[in-house]
């Protein structure tokens, strides 16, 4: 049991997709301009990830190694399909917003990156884990990213308005390099945190 | 004897003592920048009133104020003192309209130290022009307030809210020399500073000495500003509204920010190519991005955006243009 903490708790910080992996950065740039746009990718690909890091790992005996990519390619696409049927269905709105970033979760490096190091070499439920973890770590990341671009960005966040009309949105934040600055200091502070940490850890151990 | 070639080749060699030790510290030389800066500074507060005067002192305090905290907190020495800060601050504001409302230039001056200073490593360290980071910032996030510019009287007594360029972009040549009353008198507008802009690009006479004195000192080489404002000028000839050889050059060579970055923009000891030749190819490519921009991009003006981008080849043009070293073949 503590076992399967430990490999949900990884995916949330210490090998978070977006700020340690650096893996999946498009969807983060591109749809984080809005606290749902990017709570709702987050999501979906959270759905995707552990579905198919079951479905990897269940069929992981039966794939010849050389024909992998395009087996867990399909596996995913297919996924992914019913993602946006359901989404075009109940959320149709949200489904305009997020647009082609949607099919494009078929080959984000993230998920892929998943089932060859995880699910093709571990146990349906750990899989699982690993992808629920993965998936958490990514909407958590995609959350923050989209509350602070759309509080500076807009004014608002969940479309409420937040920072008054005294508040002039800087645009930048709502554009590409507003997330690129963005993620490049949070990856930065996390860095920071990471040695300072390392650090204590050395003074202990020689004490 | 291949090897004796080697070694000499490796090694750094060093003359015998004794040296002479120049008089040039980094913050001499910024302040010497400041001074040239100044009679412009002090004719756009004159020009466009306590607006300027308000932008120009919150650009510099937030600007060593920035350069204050960063050190703080990287622990590093503390140098907010020594002149540089103080320079961006003052350049930001001098290529920011006068109507900007002070606590976004006080960003746009954080923006420029913090990002684009500090979190590339400090002074000497930076890829960018910090201070046209921070306009490019401020371009970026509040494009209204960027391009709302004062209201001012021309020679011929027309109330104009747009800068020269402006004008041209939107309106057309013909329009541009309507509303100066002629082509001498938009000339001489444009050289004495008597027209819309930001609040330091306008006064090119006082810009041209400052750069002079700079190049009397030793500070700036004459070949970026000139090579730089020439291309431009060739180049918006050339490609004029009527076809080839229709424009008009001298226009383009005094509006907008053209004399004021080359002169103190593009001639950055960090940002620029060290070699001579280097800088020359920086300059010509300086000057046809500016000239590309006004002439077919979305923008009137160009200049912040075409020494930004050639900063970003500077490391390759001094990879390619490298001094011979003396002895060695051709």
């Amino acid at each position: 049991m503590r076992n399967l903490w430990n490999i949900y708790k990884k995916g949330l910080i210490d090998e978070n997709p977006i700020f340690v992996l650096a893996l999946s950065l498009c969807p983060a740039l591109a749809v984080t301009t809005s606290v749902v746009n990017a709570f709702t990718m987050g999501l979906s690909v959270m759905f995707v990830i552990t579905a198919n890091n079951v479905s990897v790992s269940l069929i992981r005996n039966l794939v010849n190694p050389k024909v992998r990519v395009p087996v867990y390619i399909t596996s995913i696409a297919t996924i992914v399909t019913f993602v946006e049927l359901v989404l075009e269905a109940f959320a149709p709105l949200l489904y305009k917003e997020l647009g082609i970033y949607l099919a494009l979760v078929v080959v984000f490096a993230i998920i892929l990156a998943r089932a060859e190091v995880f699910a093709s070499k571990n146990k349906v439920i750990p899989s699982f884990f690993d992808g629920l973890g993965m998936g958490s770590g990514f909407t958590l990341a995609m959350v923050i990213i989209g509350v602070i671009r759309e509080l500076l960005g807009s004014g608002t966040i969940l479309g409420h308005t937040i920072l008054g009309a005294w508040y002039n949105p800087a645009l930048i934040m709502i554009l590409p390099p507003g997330a690129f600055l963005l993620i490049g200091y949070m990856i930065g502070g996390l860095k920071v945190y990471e040695a300072k940490k390392a650090k204590k850890l050395r003074e202990v151990d020689a004490q | 004897m291949s090897a004796q070639i080697n070694a000499a080749e490796t090694l750094l060699s060093v003359s015998t003592a004794p040296y002479i030790k120049s008089e040039d510290t980094v913050s001499k030389i910024m302040w010497k920048v400041n001074l040239a800066l100044a009679p412009a500074a002090i004719f756009g507060v004159i020009y466009f009133g306590v607006p300027a005067l308000i932008n120009i002192v919150v650009s510099i305090i937030a600007a060593v104020a920035a350069e204050y905290a960063v050190q703080k907190i990287r622990k590093v020495r503390i140098t907010a003192f020594d002149g540089s800060a103080f320079l961006t601050g003052l350049l930001l504001a001098m290529c920011i309209s006068p109507e900007m409302p002070p606590y976004m230039t006080a960003i746009g001056s954080a923006i420029a130290i913090v990002i684009a200073k500090h979190s590339m490593g400090g002074l000497g360290q930076n890829i960018f022009n910090p201070a046209h980071i921070g306009r490019a910032a401020l371009m970026v996030s509040w494009p209204i307030a960027m391009t709302t510019w004062s209201t001012i009287k021309t020679p011929v007594d027309a109330v104009t809210s747009a800068t020269p360029l402006g004008i041209l972009k939107l309106q057309g040549y013909s329009e541009l020399l309507e509303t100066f009353g002629g082509r001498s008198e938009l000339y001489k507008a444009l050289f004495l500073g008597m027209r819309n802009g930001s609040i330091g690009e306008t006064c090119t006479v006082l810009l041209i000495i400052g750069g002079l004195f700079l190049v009397w000192k030793k500070i700036i080489n004459w070949q970026i500003p000139v090579v730089m404002i020439a291309t431009v000028g060739v180049l918006t000839w050339i490609f004029g509204p009527e076809g080839f050889f229709t424009g008009d050059p001298v226009f383009h060579m005094m509006a907008g920010g053209l004399i004021i970055g080359a002169f103190f923009m593009a001639t950055d000891m960090v940002t620029a190519p060290i070699t001579k030749r280097g800088q020359i190819i920086f300059a010509i490519g300086a000057g046809m991005i500016t000239s590309l921009i006004r002439l077919k991009g979305g923008y009137p003006e160009g200049v912040c955006y075409s020494i930004l981008l050639m900063n970003c080849v500077t490391p390759l043009i001094d990879l390619v243009i490298k001094p011979r070293i003396y002895g060695t073949g051709r």
